[in-house]
């Protein structure tokens, strides 16, 4: 490379990185969503769209992802427990970013035992499930290249991200109180280079580049699966979430289940997309409704007053019983 | 049918008469659940609508709102029911309830004389009375199910899902409810002091809830003049 290096973000995560300080070829001004921010202003331009690509058909388990992504975000997960299964730790944690998922499927057709293994982690929805459900501005955002990250100082603990997630990704500290994910190395990626866990395997079965590339890569990988008798080889990059910046290479993609559950369709819930519209138009309207509406009946409606009338019935019901001792009782009215 | 007449319940001659609705202890727990719900209802909407967000400030920023928002609801789900203790006999339904409901345009123009006579509590008041017992009881356990922090293990992330729409409905229905107590209180003049100095004027009592008066006089709940 000679002369100045203009930053126009990476194409592939196997090149060595430069050297030289590099400018972050983006930043706040290319948010395209802003979580609890309706009024974001539309980003001035489209960054081309970046995406990672799991080959689950190439990955060897060997969790060298799993490190460099400990490495590289510098969290130091708890040492486990072998209960038996190589996955480990046992599920994401906040300290965990991305986890093989390792499940051994008998196949119907041909009766082997196949072991599948699947890079779990934030998937990087072109809808996200989580941002649609933060009630903090700006804890979540996404860059109209596609990453979604989470911004920890705006980040208020609440949980609601891991309820709004259709992969059931984010994990919320003990210790702070913030949620934490992958952030597809955001940082990484900003200087040009890939993501860590990219970069550090060592079958490429984890490869980074443009969405586009990717795809195109994806294609030759299911063409050649198929032709060794993976008929339904395909590309995950489910539309029911409009399509992910992480996308996976599966041998047998007409059944995603199989690889530890990963969702056949997966979508925002309903539950939350209702709870996060409808309830919300409909129930700030009912209250603003009761308010409006006793202030009306407050202005209009003469208030109700007790009449001078009204007390002295009271006393005289009251005086028609003997004043002090209960002695004589007699008939009210 | 007579009432069984709740206990501190007296009416005291005088000009004008008074007539003890709470005591000391009642209205103590009153404002404790009111404030209560407040806060929660400030704090809730405030996580509710990214446009009322700038409330978390109230409580120290998003982070210390998330915290405080569930232990204000343990408070008013202890404190409303204690008062709920207290006063679920003299809400529950009676027959004349069919009849002030079904004249609720009288009680809304405060042509009170088209009413029939009264116990301790109208329809309406009822109406309140068991809304918000309802709906405390759906938020604390929805709120429960929400409440990461100390239970987040304890269901699964559909359940939760669940959890959240039908809390915020609650919550949605629970402030309309609070509105319509607030300013039915305010409309009918007269009333917050019994929630203040716990007594009521006889001419109140007389007006709103005549079959409550009479019944404490007719039991001779009377104490001294004042």
């Amino acid at each position: 490379m000679s002369g100045s290096i203009v930053n126009a973000g990476p194409r592939t995560a196997v090149s060595n990185p430069p050297v030289q300080d590099m400018p972050s070829y983006f930043g706040e001004q290319d948010l395209v969503r802003r979580s609890a921010t309706p009024d974001l202003p539309p980003p001035a331009r489209q960054l081309t769209p970046v995406a990672k690509l799991i080959d689950v058909s190439k990955c060897i388990g060997c969790k060298a992802c799993q490190s460099a992504c400990v490495e590289w975000n510098d969290t130091t997960p708890a040492i486990g427990e072998n209960v038996g299964v190589y996955t480990n730790p046992h599920d994401l944690t906040e300290n965990m970013f991305t986890l093989m998922r390792f499940t051994e499927w008998v196949n119907p057709d041909t009766d082997n035992l196949e072991w599948l293994i699947r890079k779990d982690g934030c998937m990087h929805c072109a809808d996200p499930g989580c941002l649609k459900a933060c009630p903090a501005p700006g804890a979540i955002v996404q860059y109209t290249n596609g990453i979604v990250d989470f911004i920890h100082e705006n980040c208020i603990g609440c949980g609601y991200c891991v309820k709004g997630c259709p992969f059931n990704i984010p994990r919320i500290s003990k210790a702070d109180h913030r949620s934490y994910k992958c952030t597809l190395c955001s940082d990484r990626v900003a200087v040009g280079q890939g993501p860590a866990c990219a970069k550090a395997c060592p079958t490429q079965a984890i490869v980074f580049g443009t969405k586009e590339d990717m795809k195109r890569h994806a294609a030759g990988r299911i063409e050649d699966l198929k032709s060794r008798g993976f008929a339904h080889a395909g590309l995950y990059d489910p539309p029911g979430v409009g399509g992910t910046h992480v996308m996976y290479v599966l041998h047998h993609a007409d059944k995603p289940h199989i690889y530890a559950d990963l969702p056949d369709d997966p979508r925002i819930s309903p539950i939350v997309q209702t709870w996060k519209g409808l309830t919300k138009y409909v129930g700030l309207a009912a209250m603003g409704f009761m308010a409006v509406g006793s202030v009306i009946h407050g202005v209009f409606a003469r208030p109700n007053r007790v009449s001078s009338e009204d007390e002295e019935n009271a006393e005289k019901l009251v005086g028609t019983v003997a004043p002090q001792p209960p002695s004589q009782p007699e008939e009210r009215g | 049918m007579v009432e069984r007449i709740q206990p501190g319940d007296a009416v005291h001659p005088g000009h004008p008469v008074t007539v003890n609705r709470y005591g000391p202890t009642t209205r103590a727990n009153h404002w404790v659940t009111a404030v209560s719900l407040i806060l929660l209802a400030i704090s809730g909407l405030a996580l509710f609508t990214p446009s009322l967000y700038f409330l978390t400030t109230l409580f120290g920023g998003g982070q210390s709102t998330r915290i405080l928002h569930p232990w204000f609801g343990v408070v008013l789900f202890i404190s409303f029911f204690v008062l709920f203790a207290q006063l679920w006999r003299a809400n529950l339904p009676a027959r004349v309830d069919i009849v002030y409901l079904s004249r609720i345009k009288d009680v809304l123009a405060g042509h009170e004389e088209n009413l029939p006579e009264l116990g301790k509590y109208n329809a309406g008041q009822k109406g309140v009375f068991w809304g918000m017992a309802f709906l405390i009881l759906v938020l604390i356990v929805s709120g429960v199910v929400i409440w990461d922090q100390y239970f987040g293990e304890a269901t699964a992330i559909p359940t939760k899902r669940v959890a959240l729409l039908v809390h915020s409905i609650a919550a949605v229905l629970i402030i309309c409810v609070f509105i319509l107590h607030v300013y039915a209180a305010i409309w009918t003049r007269g009333t917050l002091r019994a929630m203040t100095r716990g007594t009521v004027t006889g001419g109140w009592a007389w007006r709103h809830h005549r079959k409550w008066l009479r019944d404490l006089v007719g039991q001779r709940k009377i104490g001294p003049a004042e």
